[in-house]
């Protein structure tokens, strides 16, 4: 196996294709030297001697989904701008701060290049005339790394005016944000690009694709689902749909997390890798730390439902994970072994989602802040029976109608699937639910056994109130 | 006093250069400031205001939504502690606890010396390195109780300095257009598709429907 000390988190283990993370075992990967040493570049010139529709065929051929979260085909999305509305924009999201996601981190600090070229690719294809590269504030390094690869890269002829000779001429913006989950959301990037809050904006339309940035046609793509454009150039549609399945082509980056033996970002064959495979696999996470029993995990970020063990047979694969009542989101899985608190760890998650509230939704500024300090006081032992269903019912009002959860037959529940209903713009509120909900639904008696240990102290003889606080 | 000063008002001025709106360079802008004075102070406000073309509450609209802007001094550094799920589970509430302690200061407070400010910070995408932290946004992974210790050592020190600046400063490198190479900006104004891509013909009857 090999780690490298220059890309902390990444291992790169087994034989397995790799489609992005090609140079990370370069310490030097992130320089013009050594991407032109490993094919840097190349694709950008196959490009520009094809047409632009025909560039953007192969990406909608190979059906590239977007790494985002969403998973929407790239190709696809570009092909809703309207074909006569111009100019067209194209901003890159590299805003990443789903909780256990880090991919595009890394894609950005290690292979600068890569991105760029992606960008050159998706803006010759889509007609797109200029690109603003939005990254996360706090990833100053992926700032340093792509500032210098921007500067190396127009000096060398690839961006601006007339690149490598052609008519293809376009600038590319480096653009910092300054720490807001939300601005994740692709309209709320916009807001954001355009000076003002990062809110997303009012749905519909749901893409930018006709009104976006200065209300122009705008492509949003997140870094890893760019930085996949060159591989695909290159090597080809047919090669790119080899590896995985043909409803989920090519690879992803998943980064394991939590109380595994190797936690590690592994590039991993979209579609057939299962669950089970990533975290007990001898090339991938190895088993459950110390040998401990596996409890929960969640398989796609902060925001996805939970899995139990009964769910580590999935293969990573967006529609059976969704009719298995979750998401892939961005590809981040948090392991939890059985010495995990369950209503405490669920708070983590959803003290995130109530501090990354913009505030523009009531259910979502009020219920998440609700849903927060219902759950602080639940795992602090203050809590009352009552308080769980009053944790349900905030969901209801934010997410009316069955929420999404997985399989139990321990429990004798069958799944519920994805999507949910939402009384929110965004997902940020539903996300706020989705742990409570996930953390109740498959693990109540946690909950209970909190609320019946203080219900154990004779609160009686302290509080004037026969009944424990908050019973009505 | 600490509206920009004469390097930083040309860097903005080539910033905003490269948007279709001044307005989008608001936040880089704010940025510069914080990074001039360690924090954003009115004064700075005004004058992004002034430069971006928009009113200064609309600036500080703008700039109280995002977590990094800091509108009193804070430390020369600061330390930001993981909180969310995985660093949790890896222990990060310990960490916390020992940094309060090592500190004297509560998270979000600031040690009486100006030195250091400390934070509990949500996700900082290094997941599978947990618990880890950031001291102005350079992270450290892994951390331990002893390894704070040192870091927090070191740092008073002043042997960190070449490898994390004062806070304010984010990448110390920049990104320039040369005018030569430019392709230009794109203002939404512009009519037409963009000279490789090929228009498409004429929809009349839907634009005489539309």
């Amino acid at each position: 196996m090999s780690t490298y000390p220059w890309a902390a988190g990444y291992i790169d283990d087994g034989d397995r294709p790799k489609v992005v993370t090609s140079r990370f075992e370069y310490e030097d990967g992130y320089t013009l030297e050594r991407y032109h040493a490993t094919g840097g570049y190349e694709a950008l010139e196959l490009a520009l001697a094809k047409t632009p529709g025909a560039v953007h065929d192969d990406v909608r051929g190979a059906t590239v989904l977007g790494r985002g979260g969403a998973g929407f085909p790239a190709g696809v999305k570009w092909g809703l701008m309207p074909a006569e509305k111009y100019p067209r924009y194209l901003v890159v999201n590299g805003d990443e701060s789903e909780p256990g996601t880090y991919k595009d981190r890394l894609l950005m600090e290690r292979d600068p290049h890569q991105l760029i070229e992606g960008c050159l690719i998706a803006a010759y294809a889509a007609g797109l005339a200029q690109v603003f590269l939005y990254i996360r504030g706090e990833m100053p390094l992926a700032h340093e790394r792509v500032a210098v690869a921007l500067n190396e890269a127009y000096a060398a002829g690839y961006i601006g005016k007339n690149i490598l000779g052609t008519d293809f001429s376009v600038d590319i913006v480096l653009h910092w944000g300054a720490g807001a989950y939300v601005v994740g959301e692709e309209t709320a990037l916009i807001e954001s690009l355009e000076g003002k809050r990062g809110e997303p904006r009012l749905k519909p339309p749901y893409f930018p694709a006709a009104i976006g940035l200065y209300g122009q046609p705008t492509v949003v793509n997140n870094v890893e689902t760019l930085a996949n454009l060159p591989w695909l150039i290159v090597n080809g549609v047919e090669a790119y749909t080899a590896i995985g399945t043909a409803t989920s082509p090519g690879t992803r980056m998943v980064a394991v997390s939590g109380h595994v033996q190797r936690p590690g970002v592994y590039e991993i064959v979209n579609g057939t890798t299962t669950f089970r495979d990533l975290l007990y696999g001898q090339e991938f996470c190895q088993g459950i730390r110390n040998g401990n029993e596996l409890k929960a995990f969640v398989p796609g970020g902060g925001s996805a439902p939970w899995f139990t063990p009964e769910q580590l047979d999935l293969p990573f694969e967006g529609k059976l994970v969704g009719a298995a009542g979750s998401m892939l989101g961005s590809g981040a899985i948090m392991v939890m072994d059985h010495t995990t608190d369950i209503p405490a760890a669920a708070l983590t998650l959803t003290r995130f989602y109530a501090h990354e509230s913009c505030g523009q939704c009531t259910p979502c500024r009020e219920g998440g802040t609700w849903l927060e300090r219902v759950m602080q006081r639940v795992v602090e032992g203050h809590g009352t029976p009552a308080d769980l269903d009053q944790l349900l019912e905030i969901g209801e009002s934010i997410c009316p109608g069955d929420f999404p959860h997985a399989a139990s037959s321990a429990l004798g529940l069958t799944a519920t699937p994805f999507p949910y209903k939402m009384t929110t713009i965004c997902f940020v509120g539903p996300s706020a639910y989705a742990p409570v909900h996930s953390a109740l639904t498959l693990f109540r008696s946690e909950f209970e056994a909190k609320i019946t240990r203080r219900n154990s102290i004779p609160v009686a003889a302290v509080h004037a109130s026969p009944e424990p606080a908050g019973a009505h | 006093m600490s509206r920009l000063n004469d390097d930083n008002l040309r860097l903005a001025q080539e910033i905003i250069g490269r948007y279709p709106r001044p307005r989008s360079a608001t936040i880089p802008l704010l940025h510069l400031a914080q990074e001039q004075t360690g924090y954003v102070t009115n004064d700075a406000i005004k004058h992004v205001a002034e430069l971006v073309g928009a009113t200064s509450a609309e600036v500080l609209g703008t700039a109280t939504f995002y977590e990094m802007f800091k509108f009193e001094p804070v430390g020369k550094y600061l330390i930001n502690i993981c909180g969310t799920m995985s660093c949790a589970l890896m222990g990060s509430d310990e960490l916390m606890h020992h940094a309060e302690q090592r500190l004297g200061v509560r998270a979000g407070g600031t040690t009486d010396d100006g030195l250091f400010t400390l934070e509990h910070a949500e996700c900082q995408a290094a997941c599978t390195e947990a618990p880890c932290l950031q001291v102005n946004y350079r992270h450290s992974y892994r951390v331990t109780a002893a390894d704070l210790d040192v870091l927090i050592d070191d740092l008073r020190a002043g042997t960190l300095d070449g490898d994390i600046p004062a806070h304010g400063t984010l990448a110390r490198v920049r990104q320039q257009i040369p005018a030569a190479r430019a392709a230009g900006v794109v203002a939404p104004e512009r009519i037409g598709s963009p000279a490789w891509f090929p228009a498409p013909q004429p929809m009349e009857s839907k634009e005489a429907n539309a």
